[in-house]
């Protein structure tokens, strides 16, 4: 798991003149599952490309297993890509489809027979050898455009959204089944989405990356959890991104209420963005009518306080069933926050808002312009 | 009542596009000279042309022509259509409008031309002590010619429908470039080379008013060769010929048409 198997450094990489990766630097290191995550147009995709050897980057090296390979065509490269829309060759059935790469290595029938038959055991589809690739589900396909990279025994798997073109379920099975794969195989993969729920799913490390930039990477709880700046926390998952004011360690003022965070190091008086998961917000229903000051209304208050010295007070406008969980908008201080409740609050409740001072996720707002063109929002 | 009259209609229309064809087809085999009496069958008319020296050699002359000059057509329409895809979308469709007038042009027009163009480009190589003799070279040019607009219109088509990916999915399995041509890319263009090549043999086949202008004296083709004993004379052997044409132009379009079913049958498969 340590050693560096892929080094890209500066790559740079542009298309007609417009800037498609900009002095990027990532290693992957062995038997890892890398994933680049990011909107389309991103760079991800070129990514993958350049080190597939299908496209050559304008600036930096790609080494590889501590050769530089960055001139290398894609036939003499130890890796092997499956394809976006599986690229399956049409005339040719299961088994000559499987068995291309073993026969440009001219290995023997023998073994050729082999390998076809262990291949299409890993990903399920035994007995499919004469079967047309046009006569498979989308599904089974994509097991075939698997088994066809995997029998040449490449040190590498690049995955090109591989599961892109599936629908919902078999989505959720195929990448349990990758996972799988890639822990049977013991080899690096490579993977490439534009989904953030697959990627949290399936990465030791993900990339998030925009415009050409890698904007953090990180385990998959290391994204989730701390996200580096507003266009990761935006990407991964919903998430209230507010403006707000480090006003000391540990004490954050968001529109003008002051909350316990533990954060520290961030100055005094320095304007940051604050990031708020929507399953992170408790919600304290207030008695119809109970005005600020009465009884009922410090009862409510003094229980929202426990949690963190100060709260908010808002309106539910809008109420969706989940499933899971109940999603809500709450109208407080302002801004319109996104609320998930495992608990129902009908549409005009008025509720005290709050939440625990670690669930506060603060980051520094983008000062350069650079920085700001990085955190755009796109979404 | 109504069904009835658009089956008379339909059979009227056949009746008058393949009645004069129905017509010479029975005169090959009327033994009598004149067309005015049925004299019985006979397949002499079919004896005496094979036996017919001149008549061979236009026979010769016309499949050699077919097939080089659609041979030729195929691998020029083959790399156009490779390379017209790899353009960008505005100068592909001017390249492809240009390439079309061609196909529309009037035979008669784009004979004179050629015919011109080899006397101005004899008149220029004159100059060096060369000559542009007509004949077979001539005639195999035009027809190289007014070919390769239809092996590109077939071709064309396959060649868009190629996921760029398979290529690369090649390449990326190990095979270097000509092979990922060779065992991807081409077997997923066939189909539209053959009926490409198919239907540039059948039109090299029944040229006549090109291949009039450009043949010089002394090389004759089977269509020109019909024209010319037709203009001396009423012979029954041209009747058998002409037939013959007629046959295989049939022939020809019947196995570009079952090879386009065989596709489309192959395709609802799976």
């Amino acid at each position: 798991m340590s050693n560096k198997l892929i080094d890209l450094q500066h790559i740079s990489k542009a298309f007609d003149g417009q800037l498609v990766l900009d002095d990027l630097n990532l290693y992957i290191r062995e038997n890892e599952f890398l994933t680049l995550l990011g909107p389309s147009g991103c760079g991800k995709t070129t990514t993958l490309r350049i080190l597939g050897g299908f496209e050559q980057p304008d600036k930096g090296k790609v080494i590889f297993d501590g050769k530089d390979i960055t001139d290398l065509a894609p036939n003499k490269r130890q890796l092997n890509t499956v394809f976006q829309k599986y690229a399956l060759f049409t005339h040719m059935n299961v088994a000559d489809n499987i068995a291309f790469g073993l026969r440009i290595r001219k290995k023997s029938e023998d073994y050729i027979r082999d390998k076809i038959k262990y291949a299409l055991k890993l990903v399920n589809l035994e007995g499919f050898e004469n079967r047309m690739p046009d006569s498979l589900s989308g599904g089974q396909q994509q097991r075939i455009a698997i088994a066809r990279a995997i029998v040449n025994e490449p040190k590498v798997l690049l995955l090109d959204e591989p599961l892109g073109a599936l629908d919902l379920k078999l989505r959720k099975d195929m990448q349990y089944e990758l996972i799988r794969l890639k822990n049977e195989l013991g080899i690096t993969f490579i993977y490439v989405t534009h989904d953030q729920e697959e990627a949290l799913t399936m990465s030791d490390t993900i990339v998030v990356m925009n415009q050409g930039y890698i904007q953090q990477i990180g385990t998959p709880e290391d994204i989730y959890n701390e996200p580096q700046n507003a266009f990761v926390a935006d990407f991964i998952g919903d998430s209230n991104i507010v403006g707000g004011t480090m006003v000391r360690d540990k004490l954050v003022e968001i529109l003008g209420v002051r909350f316990a965070c533990v954060d520290t190091g961030f100055g005094v008086n320095k304007p940051v963005d604050a990031v708020i998961r929507p399953e992170d917000l408790e919600l304290y229903a207030l008695p119809k009518g109970a005005e600020k000051g009465s009884p009922e209304y410090d009862k409510v208050s003094s229980k929202a306080y426990e949690l963190n010295p100060g709260y908010f007070e808002g309106v539910v406008t809008d109420l969706i069933f989940k499933g899971v969980h109940y999603e809500m908008d709450v109208e407080a201080n302002g801004y319109t926050w996104l609320v998930h409740s495992t608990k129902m609050f009908p549409v005009g409740t008025h509720v005290l808002m709050n939440l625990d001072p670690f669930n506060i996720q603060i980051m520094n707002k983008p000062e350069s312009e650079d920085e700001q063109a990085v955190t755009l929002n796109e979404m | 009542m109504k069904k009835f009259f658009t089956r008379l209609y339909v059979i009227l229309i056949f009746i008058l596009l393949y009645a004069p064809i129905a017509v010479l087809i029975a005169f090959s085999f009327n033994d009598s000279r004149t067309r005015a009496k049925w004299g019985g069958f006979t397949m002499k008319w079919y004896v005496q042309m094979f036996q017919d020296a001149e008549i061979m050699a236009a026979l010769r002359n016309t499949l050699v022509l077919a097939f080089v000059s659609a041979l030729i057509a195929t691998v020029l329409g083959l790399m156009a259509s490779l390379s017209l895809n790899r353009m960008k979308k505005r100068k592909r469709t001017i390249v492809l409008g240009i390439l079309n007038i061609p196909m529309l042009n009037a035979d008669i027009v784009t004979g004179i031309s050629l015919m011109l163009v080899f006397i101005a480009f004899g008149q220029f190589l004159s100059q060096y002590g060369y000559t542009v003799v007509f004949g077979f070279g001539t005639v195999l040019l035009g027809h190289i010619t007014f070919n390769i607009p239809y092996t590109v219109m077939s071709i064309m088509p396959r060649v868009q429908g190629i996921n760029p990916s398979t290529y690369e999915a090649a390449l990326d399995l190990g095979a270097t470039r000509s092979q990922a041509f060779r065992k991807v890319v081409l077997p997923d263009i066939l189909p539209g080379i053959l009926s490409g090549f198919l239907l540039a043999f059948t039109l090299s086949l029944d040229d006549f008013v090109i291949t009039h202008f450009i043949k010089g004296p002394g090389f004759d083709t089977l269509s020109t060769k019909i024209y010319t004993e037709v203009r001396k004379g009423i012979k029954p052997e041209m009747y058998a010929l002409s037939t013959l044409l007629f046959a295989g132009v049939l022939l020809m379009m019947f196995g570009i048409e079952k090879g386009r079913n065989a596709r489309k049958k192959s395709q609802q498969y799976h």
